[in-house]
């Protein structure tokens, strides 16, 4: 059990982490959220004693982190930046981190077998593609078979086949009894992992909920509609008392109605449909509308590029 | 983990203190036993990383060769050029391992600096810390290791070179005392000016600065010394001179007690108060400051 209270860092001027108080519980995989420069990253380095906070504070299994003897067999941590010696064996970055925590020599073999490195062990990370060095920063979350364990993007750089073995990992791990920690800024790839959500904007806690109620609250389902008759058919829907969104390409968006009732609608009108469609919102919009306002960079798919690219960020201005 | 929990001592009490709620979890139990690590497992990893990495095999090459290759190269030319019958003193032959030593020194500072700024340049010290959260076992086994590795390695070479020189120029055996300055004494400076470049590469997280900085500390205060023409300045520029390191490396060497400067051991007196400093300055920078 991790837990977090009152937690706040400030650089400089930029406050990255504001009054966050939560706690993570074992069991379960639970998903930690937020668009780029959220915090999460500085919220998982505050959890490990690296950054100090400002204020507040964090608590491992009810102490603190430096109180723990051999902290690797408590908590193991796959951090953002690659945190490994480039010039150093596999094997030898893995056992120098072991030999410190009492950890056997053999479990280093285990684990690179586990994350499927044994090919590269004598092999320096220098020469890793993002996706192996992604796995060995996993395999040394494992080292020391922890009760806890913390990922910072553990997909980042890896393939298909690494992703799904990523997320079977991470449930089987919860399913063991252990507390897991993901961050991530894709919320469809924590709808596919996560049981419990914690989302954050600009380090000030946006929501703590369960997946399913998470699900529940904000997957909005609408009806499609496209007429060549589109004014006709508005002001009809708007008569009947629908709300109706005008959405992209002469399409209408009306929420909470049946595709049977506005059929009918269309009918008793004499109106002719083209489209008739019923849709979910993806948990991605919902995600994106709950941290619209704390998104610290956004993207200008302006007429400078001459094309529309939504969803791409671009750090910083004038690129 | 069935010690029942307690309310840990709370480094920071803050206002209203939260009501930590977990205890050793009764989530997951790991199969692995549990055995309190201490300052013998940091060594034990700190010694594995300082074998595993190629700098530390070329740094101190680089200076084995040095030291050895100057040290007899020296020792030749001299039995060569001077075909008189005087033979130098034992004492002026030991002397002749100086410049090996000032050169070789420069390779310990790399080591000394690569052995933590490293860590940082590659992101390896957060792995690290998230291991072992003392900075202080951290930073002792540091040193440590890297303390016997250097001053191991330097008295054997010191050792062999001495004694190949007496051999080549078939001087007399010097008294023990010299003996004992020109190995252990000078050995033991080296691997301590390495502790005082590993406590500014600590400071300065930076591999390139802080080799700037230390050869700097070694080489600029004799070359201003050099430079210094004005009479008002005499006064410092002797004080310069005289404590610069390669001046104090030289002490070692020196049979008699010297007019001015250090003399005797009393350079590593020096350093070691000097690298105590910077020590106590390194842990600070590395509890207090964000990894
Ligand atoms: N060492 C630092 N010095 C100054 N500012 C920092 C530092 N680390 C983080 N920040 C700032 O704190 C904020 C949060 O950064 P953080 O890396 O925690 O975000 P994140 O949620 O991990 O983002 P991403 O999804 O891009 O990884 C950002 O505005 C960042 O610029
Ligand atoms: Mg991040």
């Amino acid at each position: 059990m991790i837990e977090v209270h009152g937690l706040t860092k400030r650089f400089g001027r930029t406050v990255a982490v504001d009054q966050l108080s939560f706690q993570v519980r074992p069991g379960v995989v639970t998903g930690f959220l937020g668009p780029n420069g959220a915090g999460k990253s500085t919220t998982m380095r505050m959890m490990l004693d690296l950054d100090n906070p400002t204020s507040g504070s964090v608590r491992i299994d009810g102490r603190h982190y430096r109180e723990l003897a051999e902290p690797l067999k408590h908590i193991g941590a796959l951090l953002e930046a690659r945190a490994m010696h480039g010039g150093r064996t596999a094997y030898n970055n893995l056992l120098c981190l072991a030999q410190s925590n009492r950890i056997p020599a053999s479990r280093v073999t285990e684990v690179l077998d586990m994350v499927g490195l044994s090919a590269v062990a004598k092999k320096k990370p220098k020469g890793f593609s993002l996706g192996m060095g992604q796995r060995l920063g996993i395999a040394s979350a494992l080292l020391g078979d922890p009760e806890i364990l913390m990922f910072d993007e553990p997909v980042n750089g890896l393939d298909p086949e690494g992703i799904h073995w990523v997320r079977n990992l991470m449930k089987a791990l919860a399913r063991e009894g252990r507390t897991v920690f993901v961050s991530s800024h894709l919320m469809s790839e924590m709808a596919l992992t996560a049981d419990h959500l914690i989302v954050i904007g600009q380090g000030r806690l946006l929501a703590n909920t369960s997946m399913a109620d998470f699900i529940q609250e904000n997957s909005r389902s609408y009806a499609r509609l496209r007429s060549p008759e589109r004014a006709r058919l508005e002001e009809a829907l708007r008569d009947e008392g629908f709300t109706v969104v005008e959405a992209e390409g002469g399409l209408l968006e009306v929420d909470g109605a049946s595709t049977e009732e506005l059929g009918e609608l269309a009918a008793r009108h004499g109106i002719v449909l083209h489209e008739l469609s019923s849709e979910r919102a993806s948990l991605e919009e919902a995600f994106m509308r709950m941290t619209a306002e704390s998104v610290e960079y956004h993207a200008h798919a302006g007429p400078r590029w001459g094309m529309d690219q939504p969803g791409e960020d671009r750090r910083g201005e004038g690129v | 983990m069935t010690t029942p929990y307690q309310q840990p001592p709370q480094p920071q009490t803050p206002q209203q203190s939260p009501q930590w709620q977990g205890g050793p979890s009764a989530g997951y139990t790991s199969p692995i036993p549990v055995r309190r690590a201490h300052l013998g497992d940091a060594l034990a990893s700190e010694w594995t990383k300082l074998r595993s990495v190629r700098s530390t095999m070329w740094t101190l090459g680089v200076m084995i060769v040095l030291m050895l290759g100057i040290g007899l190269l020296t020792a030749l030319v001299i039995s060569t050029v001077s075909s008189e019958p005087e033979i130098p003193s034992g004492q002026e032959v030991l002397s002749l391992g100086f410049f090996g030593v000032l050169l070789g020194s420069m390779c310990v500072i790399t080591l000394g600096v690569l052995t933590i700024a490293s860590e940082y340049g590659t992101g390896m010290i957060r792995t690290t810390l998230t291991a072992c959260p003392s900075r202080g076992r951290v930073l002792v086994a540091k040193s440590l290791v890297f303390f016997l590795l250097v001053f191991v390695i330097s008295m054997v070479i010191t050792m062999t070179v001495s004694a190949l020189q007496l051999s080549i120029l078939g001087a007399q055996s010097p008294d023990g005392g010299a003996w004992l300055r020109a190995t252990a004494g000078v050995s033991l400076y080296l691997a301590t000016l390495g502790l005082l470049s590993l406590a500014i590469g600590t400071l300065i997280r930076h591999s390139a600065g802080a080799i700037t900085i230390m050869i700097g500390v070694v080489l600029l205060p004799l070359v201003l010394a050099m430079f210094m023409f004005s009479d008002s300045l005499t006064a410092l520029r002797e004080f310069m001179f005289d404590y610069s390191i390669p001046n104090q490396m030289a002490a070692f060497y020196s049979d008699s007690i010297r007019v001015s400067g250090p003399s005797g051991w009393e350079p590593l007196w020096i350093l070691l108060g000097v690298t105590a400093v910077a020590m106590v300055a390194a842990f600070f920078s590395l509890d207090k400051r964000d990894v």
